[in-house]
């Protein structure tokens, strides 16, 4: 790492401005477990300006969650308004819109997440596989329907004890290590991180890179084997390399997980998502296939939405 | 790169420099105030040394190791008045006993208050109360300990004399009233370290299946260990440094004294002392006229009470370098 911070030794003038020795270096977030660092590099081959469609289509497409006419406030503040959608497994769904329109209140309240804030009530029906999650015991419910959030949040534990964390009994450190490691090795894998931290399993996972963090977050919620897989902004906090790895890793996961992602970012949304859910101030204003959504929107607010009239 | 690779000749090599406002252009006020303010710093170091160097010189001319390894006797003449053994172990007993009961129930409350806090009158009232045993000066805590603990129901804390009455000084007593003057800093700290961990972490374990219960037992204590463990160290230097309780509810006797019970739990709920109370009745100040022990005593003492801040530091520090993204 120093080698790259340290401004060069020259008596060159110019150069002592650019990187000047009594310049603090820039802050250094994370520290980095992983291999040689990397020097940026120019895209990969092929590529051209216009986003690339990461998703090959899937078979045996289902449906696993419904909300009907879902409406949340908080207070007296509507943040989501009547809104009915479908999640379906085999397919990745991207909610998209700006800022302060309810996305993320929405996502959180599939895992009835949203009744952490005291203020917020919420009208209408959310069905996992045709059963009201209301009936469902709250743990259970999210053990099925798993959340990622937009910082890297892995726990201040082990690499393996972070992937163990879910399947372990409610506080204890019971079943041991013997038992969990081909679980946890398992979600490490479909997580894309294994080869990355196999010898150091046994690492506090806090001193990973934030792309690392992140898919260990991924893996986390993937040892518990959920159904539907929740994700707020999980690549707006990483840097382009580790966003497109989890992309990728995104769409592999759909084949067997229902994936809703919540993004800002309209071009990320084009690459992963099959169906793309407009929402703007707490409405649903569109909610159909990618490529309609964004070849041929129906609404004026997603036209508008989508070539960037507003954000 | 290439096109600036060439500078011009006249472009002599320029430094940066990295404030880009200079004090002259200050008004004169702000010219003095930042003065004062210097002045006041160097002075706090120069006050600071001149405590380390002075303790540090008329400490080690009068310690010698025979010092720290016999027990005190009560003879005026000091050659034959032994070292400070007693008060040492006192010292290291009365902190650890302080601290063993004042860390568990100031994590409890200081969980409580962070993940809980409902209702919020009643938290309002914990946090008023912390503040009133925060504020209360320790020799005001030692009477009411007194009082308190030479009630019979205490009897069995110290030893009961002759004629049914509680003598209610003790180890255990003394140890008692130094975990509230831990309590404060241990509530503080673990409080901050618990506001410290993002809500998204606690989210992330809910999300997982987990119980709130669940959540604070593997996520939030363990992220919180650091500033539990600052909290308990400030503490125990705080405990090791007091002396009012000492001398009213120690006994702070020379030599230890066994009190009642079986083996073991004699010294408990016997009396002592420790360094603070050793350093106290050696100075002219106090009864004794040997300051020579004193200094030596003293020495040792703030060689403790420095070397424990320094564990805070050190703890600290490491604290910083790993932590979440809000």
């Amino acid at each position: 790492m120093g080698s790259l911070i340290e401004p060069p030794q020259r008596a060159d003038g110019e150069r002592a401005d650019v990187a000047s020795p009594l310049e603090p270096p820039p802050p250094v977030r994370r520290i980095a477990v992983d291999a040689t660092p990397r020097r940026v590099s120019s895209p990969p081959a092929g590529a051209s300006a216009e986003p690339v469609r990461r998703r090959q289509p899937t078979t045996g497409v289902r449906e696993r969650m419904r909300l009907e006419h879902l409406t949340i406030r908080y207070g007296e503040k509507v943040a989501v308004d009547d809104v009915s959608l479908p999640v379906r497994q085999g397919e990745v769904l991207a909610l998209i819109g700006p800022s302060g329109c309810g996305k993320t209140t929405l996502l959180r309240s599939l895992n009835r997440l949203t009744e952490l804030t005291p203020t917020a009530s919420r009208d209408g029906v959310i069905s996992l596989d045709a059963q009201d999650v209301e009936a469902l015991e709250v743990t259970d419910l999210r053990r099925r329907v798993s959340m990622v959030f937009q910082q890297p949040n892995p726990f201040p534990m082990s690499i393996f004890d972070n992937v163990a964390y879910g399947l372990r009994e409610q506080g204890t450190k019971r079943p041991g290590r013997a038992v969990l490691a081909p679980q946890v090795e398992e979600a490490l894998r479909r997580a894309g991180l294994f080869d990355e931290v196999a010898d150091d399993l046994a690492h506090p996972a806090l001193r990973l890179s934030g792309g690392q963090q992140q898919r260990l977050c991924i893996a986390r919620a993937l040892a518990v084997r959920p159904e539907v897989l929740l994700l707020d902004e999980p690549c707006s906090a990483l840097d382009p390399r580790s966003t497109q790895t989890i992309e990728e890793l995104i769409v592999r996961l759909r084949e067997d997980v229902a994936v809703v992602i919540v993004t800002h970012n309209l071009q990320q949304a084009f690459r992963i998502a099959d169906h793309v859910a407009f929402m703007y101030l707490g409405e649903l204003v569109e909610y159909g296939p990618a490529d309609q959504v964004f070849g041929a929107p129906r609404a004026k607010r997603t036209r508008e939405y989508v070539a960037g009239a507003f954000g | 790169m290439s096109a600036l690779a060439k500078p011009a000749p006249a472009a002599a090599p320029r430094r940066r420099r990295r404030g880009t406002e200079s004090v002259r252009s200050w008004a004169l006020r702000d010219r003095i105030g930042l003065g004062l303010c210097w002045a006041a710093g160097i002075a706090l170091c120069a006050i600071c040394a001149a405590i380390l160097i002075f303790m540090a010189v008329k400490g080690l001319q009068y310690l010698r190791l025979e010092l720290l390894v016999t027990h005190p006797l009560p003879d005026l003449d000091q050659s034959k008045s032994g070292g400070f053994l007693d008060p040492l172990i006192g010292t290291f007993m009365l902190t650890v006993i302080g601290i063993a009961i004042a860390l568990p129930v100031a994590v409890g409350i200081a969980v409580w208050l962070h993940e809980y806090g409902r209702p919020s009158w009643l938290a309002r009232t914990v946090e008023s109360g912390i503040e009133v045993v925060a504020g209360t000066p320790s020799i005001v805590l030692a009477i009411f300990g007194l009082i308190i603990f030479q009630q019979h129901v205490f009897g069995f804390l110290s030893f009961t004399a002759q004629g049914d009455a509680v003598f209610g000084r003790s180890f255990l007593t003394a140890g008692a009233m130094m975990a509230l003057l831990a309590l404060p800093l241990v509530v503080g700290a673990t409080r901050e370290a618990l506001a410290a961990i993002p809500a998204h972490v606690r989210e992330a374990s809910y999300a997982l299946g987990k119980t709130k219960a669940a959540t604070i037992r593997r996520v939030l204590l363990p992220g919180a260990r650091k500033g539990i463990a600052t909290g308990a160290t400030l503490g125990m230097g705080r405990i090791a440094g007091d002396t009012a309780i000492v001398v009213i509810l120690l006994g702070a006797s020379l030599q230890m004294q066994h009190g009642d019970g079986p083996p073991g739990y004699r010294v408990l709920s016997g009396t002592g002392s420790t360094l603070t109370t050793y350093v106290f009745n050696n100075s002219p100040a106090g009864e004794g006229a040997s300051p020579e022990k004193a200094y030596a005593a003293a020495f040792v003492l703030l060689l403790i009470v420095v070397l424990l801040n320094f564990a805070v530091g050190a703890l600290g520090g490491r604290e910083r370098r790993v932590s979440w993204g809000r």
